[in-house]
């Protein structure tokens, strides 16, 4: 995926649906959302960030929720791709992106924007 | 904050090698400036042989494009000779005025040809060859001449001979030595090349010395004289009788140079601000010519300007190879034996293969081999490793791949394979991908041919025809790295060894301890580091250091093991592969209700349940539970099964009870985590039906009592186990085995089978601990039975903990 694709997007007006508390994502970890659009990974780091991708490697598909969570880069269980968390692309010399979505946590509450 | 002033002096391997191993640690710490001599961006300088025998191309060679100097904000100035460092002033003076002040400077000015001191050295068409315009002007010679005459028959001058003959031009290689490479062979092996490059169509002039070089009437040079009297016709004459430490700038500052620029541990010159790697560079009295030791110096010297302050270069064992196609030449360490030096000989001048490895103190100290380097990898990973081979010393002439751990499908001989053959059989990568990639992307190390290619990345069986692959396209610049040393990944600079001490002598119990501790580089690590540690900490402090679910792998989180398609599989323990008809109808209950695609039988005599969802599995382990079934482990790096034949309880032949044996072992070690998975096996007699042979632990009956062997494996490579001991009773079985699996938890690394364990720690190791040393064997297995006491079945945890059971819970928008 290019970066104009990425970037239409992130264009759409968002619809942001309420999650979950924060503190029910573990740290370093994930949850599997499911959705019209597929099932999506969130994503929480060691600094409380939130992350959102489609919960597919760009390699073979694998669950990327599944994966070990370290910096901001998620490792696919399959064949350990790394993928970023914030762009969704993987980690050179692999080439590949996988989707991401739009979240947000308020008042410890994690939101994530379908559209 | 204002950034401090880098600048290198040489813009060749060593330097911006440095650079690169800054960049990765520290990218934001200097305003680099770099000033090459040559007008080209860095290239990779040991290919030019194979540029010159027409088989790669110059841009080929390139290692950093302009792009990449452009990219990191790096200064270039190519084409530029630094002609003065004012140290005073700190600033370098380039010979057009260019100048540049510094904060540390980086001198990696190389080396320079040794040019013979004999009339007519300066003569048009006499050359030495060192750079790419060295290069081109061979090229360009042997398009238009006829003669060439190359003196000195070392590693540089056969590869020059070889490609100006590949070039259609009528070598002579004039050697001052009795026989050639005589630094790097033996006259056996050199005798042995010789003959081949002859059958080549070289020429060879040995204990011969050039006098004068002759002019022709076009003033270009025509003829070579020997001291002998006799005259050789020479349109071109290449100087490679060795090479110097290029230290004329250094020296002209005042910076102490004695055969190269003399640096410490850290790479530094007796100016504390400046720095020096590589070729001219003198390091302890060595000055190294090959590039492997310049790329450890330059990891060394970047952590130290990065300020880092840790690291020292202690210096390298190299090793040679000759980059000439089609010919198979190795040698490392000191081949030359000697008093007290073992020498092993096989030599078959007729089927064109001679090895030689010199073993000291049951060590190996060198090897020269010719016609067969298949093994070459091998042996210098057990020189620079200085591991014991007491034990292997019977078979190691005939190599590695007898003692079982060389490449697949019988295939282990790199060079004969053609660029289409597979080589990695989990990846699908060929031959010829992988030799494409080391060229053009600059590969130097196994991590990278994996990171780019994905060759070995997997299983692994396939690393030793890689190591081949790579150390015959790179040649002399391959560097196996000590395994022992190696780092556990890119998170740190300790070692397995390193870190397993650190968190036993310092008390660490949780990962970001240890983290902190060990001065970890990232700041939660990767998922490689993170499930080591995890099992480390767990397994050095059971009941103190918490296991950390979100360090381990998806299987071991979700106890269940991940499919391609990202369903799981489910595998309930059967205790010694013993079931029921209770327990058969609860399986087939859950493969019904729960629609399990595939119901099918393991190899270590149980049932595995394919395709299951995540979000059933705590459903379908309760479903199990209520029939007394507990988590079989199958995903783990833990204890996987004990598999039984069926023994004195039926069988005709049986000599001993071995499964009610099997039953015992599985449950005293139910729950046991372990570097790598565990699988046991109890046969009853001999015959050995439960192939105790291939297994961790394997116990085989007799009428006496059971013997015990450990260390086998049935995976990837087929591993016969060794014989540990014989014992009399079923608590002695448990004793000794458990014992021995404690000493493996203890000081197995992360990943590391029991195999690979004893071929590291040696059996002898093992014995003198669990068989002859009886206190130590009652602590070791008392300190795993207190490691496994009150275990519980995770199955059931899932099902009565909130928070482990979230992992299995999807979320729904």
């Amino acid at each position: 995926m290019n970066a104009a694709t990425l970037e239409q997007d992130l264009d759409v007006a968002p619809v942001w649906k309420r999650l979950c508390d924060l503190d029910e994502i573990p740290r370093l970890g994930s949850r599997v959302v499911k959705s019209a659009a597929g099932d999506i990974a969130v994503f929480r780091n060691a600094g409380d960030e939130i992350f959102a991708l489609h919960d597919k490697c760009p390699h073979k598909g694998g669950p990327l929720s599944q994966g070990i969570v370290h910096g901001t880069t998620v490792t696919c269980p399959l064949h350990s791709w790394k993928i970023d968390l914030g762009s969704g692309a993987a980690q050179a010399p692999d080439v590949g992106c996988t989707r991401r979505f739009k979240v947000k946590v308020e008042d410890g509450l994690v939101w994530l924007a379908l559209g | 904050m204002k950034r401090s002033k880098l600048v290198l002096i040489g813009n060749g391997m060593a330097g911006v090698r440095t650079l690169e191993e800054l960049l990765k640690i520290a990218p934001d710490m200097y305003d680099i400036t770099v000033f090459g001599a040559e007008p080209h961006p860095n290239y990779n300088r040991i290919l030019l042989s194979p540029v010159l025998a027409g088989e790669m191309t110059l841009q080929d060679i390139v290692l950093n494009e302009l792009d990449w100097y452009r990219d990191n904000n790096i200064v270039l100035h190519t084409g530029r000779k630094i002609s003065a460092i004012d140290r005073i002033k700190r600033k370098v003076i380039a010979e057009d005025g260019t100048a540049a002040d510094y904060d540390r400077l980086l001198i990696a000015t190389g080396s320079l040809p040794f040019i013979l001191p004999i009339p007519g050295k300066d003569l048009p068409g006499v050359i030495a060859y060192r750079d790419i315009a060295d290069t081109e002007a061979m090229i360009d010679a042997a398009a238009r001449h006829k003669h060439a005459v190359v003196i000195g028959a070392g590693l540089l001058g056969l590869e020059a001979a070889n490609g100006l003959a590949l070039r259609g031009m009528d070598v002579t290689v004039v050697h001052l030595a009795d026989w050639i490479m005589e630094r790097q062979l033996d006259k056996s092996a050199a005798d042995m090349l010789m003959q081949s490059l002859a059958a080549k169509g070289l020429k060879f002039r040995l204990g011969a010395s050039t006098s004068e070089l002759v002019a022709g009437e076009s003033g270009r040079v025509c003829a070579l004289k020997l001291k002998g009297g006799e005259t050789l016709p020479a349109d071109l004459v290449v100087m490679a009788a060795g090479i110097r430490p290029n230290v004329e700038l250094a020296e002209k500052a005042g910076i102490h140079c004695n055969r190269g620029i003399v640096v410490n541990d850290t790479m530094q010159t007796f100016d504390p601000r400046i720095y020096a790697v590589g070729e001219c560079a003198n390091h302890r009295g060595t000055v190294y010519g090959l590039v492997a030791p310049l790329f450890e110096q330059a990891k060394v010297c970047a952590n130290h300007l990065a300020m880092y302050g840790i690291g020292r270069y202690k210096g390298s064992v190299t090793s040679t190879k000759l980059k000439v196609t089609g010919i198979d030449v190795f040698s490392a360490g000191d081949f030359m034996g000697g008093d007290s030096v073992d020498e092993i000989l096989l030599h078959d001048p007729a089927g064109g293969v001679y090895k030689k490895i010199c073993v000291k103190d049951d060590k190996l100290v060198g090897a020269v081999m010719y016609g067969d380097t298949t093994d070459g990898a091998w042996y210098f990973q057990l020189l620079k490793d200085r591991q014991d081979i007491g034990e292997i010393r019977d078979h190691l002439m005939f190599g590695q791949s007898h003692i079982g751990d060389a490449g697949h499908a019988g295939q282990n001989k790199a060079v004969t394979m053609a660029d289409t053959a597979e080589v990695c059989g989990c990846n699908g990568v060929c031959k010829g991908t992988i030799v494409k990639a080391i060229k053009e992307q600059g590969l130097f190390t196994l991590d990278d041919v994996r990171k780019h290619t994905k060759a070995s990345s997997s299983c692994g069986s396939c690393t030793g025809l890689v190591e081949q692959i790579l150390a015959s396209t790179v040649g002399g610049a391959y560097q196996p790295a000590a395994s022992k040393d190696k780092p556990v990944c890119g998170c740190t600079e300790h070692s397995h060894g390193d870190v397993r001490t650190a968190i036993r002598e310092r008390k660490l119990l949780t990962i970001p301890d240890a983290m902190h501790a060990l001065e970890w580089k990232t700041p939660n690590g990767c998922a490689t580091c993170r499930p080591a540690l995890n099992y480390y900490l767990i397994s050095t402090w059971p009941h103190l250091a918490k296991d950390d679910p979100q360090s381990r792998f998806i299987n071991e989180r979700a106890h269940a093991n991940i499919q391609k398609d990202g369903t799981y599989s489910v595998v309930p323990r059967m205790w010694g592969g013993l079931t029921t008809p209770d327990e058969l109808r609860a399986i087939a209950d859950v493969a019904e209700k729960y629609r399990i695609p595939t119901v099918k039988c393991t190899g270590g005599q149980r049932i595995d349940l394919l395709g299951a969802k995540k979000d059933d599995l705590p459903k379908i382990w309760a479903d199990l539970g209520k029939a007394g079934m507990v988590s079989g482990h199958a995903y783990g790096k833990s204890l996987r099964t004990v598999k039984t034949c069926v023994g004195s309880e039926h069988c005709r032949f049986g000599t001993q009870r071995s499964m009610d044996m099997g039953v015992k072992l599985e449950k005293m070690l139910f729950g046991m985590w372990s570097p790598h998975k565990v699988k046991l096996a109890v046969s009853g007699c001999p015959r050995n039906c439960a192939e105790s042979g291939i297994k961790d632990v394997g116990v085989i009956g007799v009428d006496s009592g059971y013997e015990i062997y450990v260390g086998g494996n049935g995976g990837i490579k087929t591993e016969v186990a060794e014989f540990l001991c014989k014992v009399k009773s079923d608590e002695e079985v448990k004793e000794y085995s458990g014992a021995f699996l404690q000493l493996y938890r203890e000081e197995g690394f992360y990943l590391e089978r029991t195999c690979h364990y004893l071929s590291r720690v040696g059996l002898d190791h093992v014995k003198k601990i669990v068989v002859e040393d009886a206190t130590q064997r009652a602590a070791l297995y008392e300190r795993l039975l207190y490691a496994l006491q009150d275990y519980e079945d995770p199955w059931a945890e899932a099902n009565t903990k909130p928070a482990a059971r979230r992992e299995f819970e999807i979320l729904e928008v």
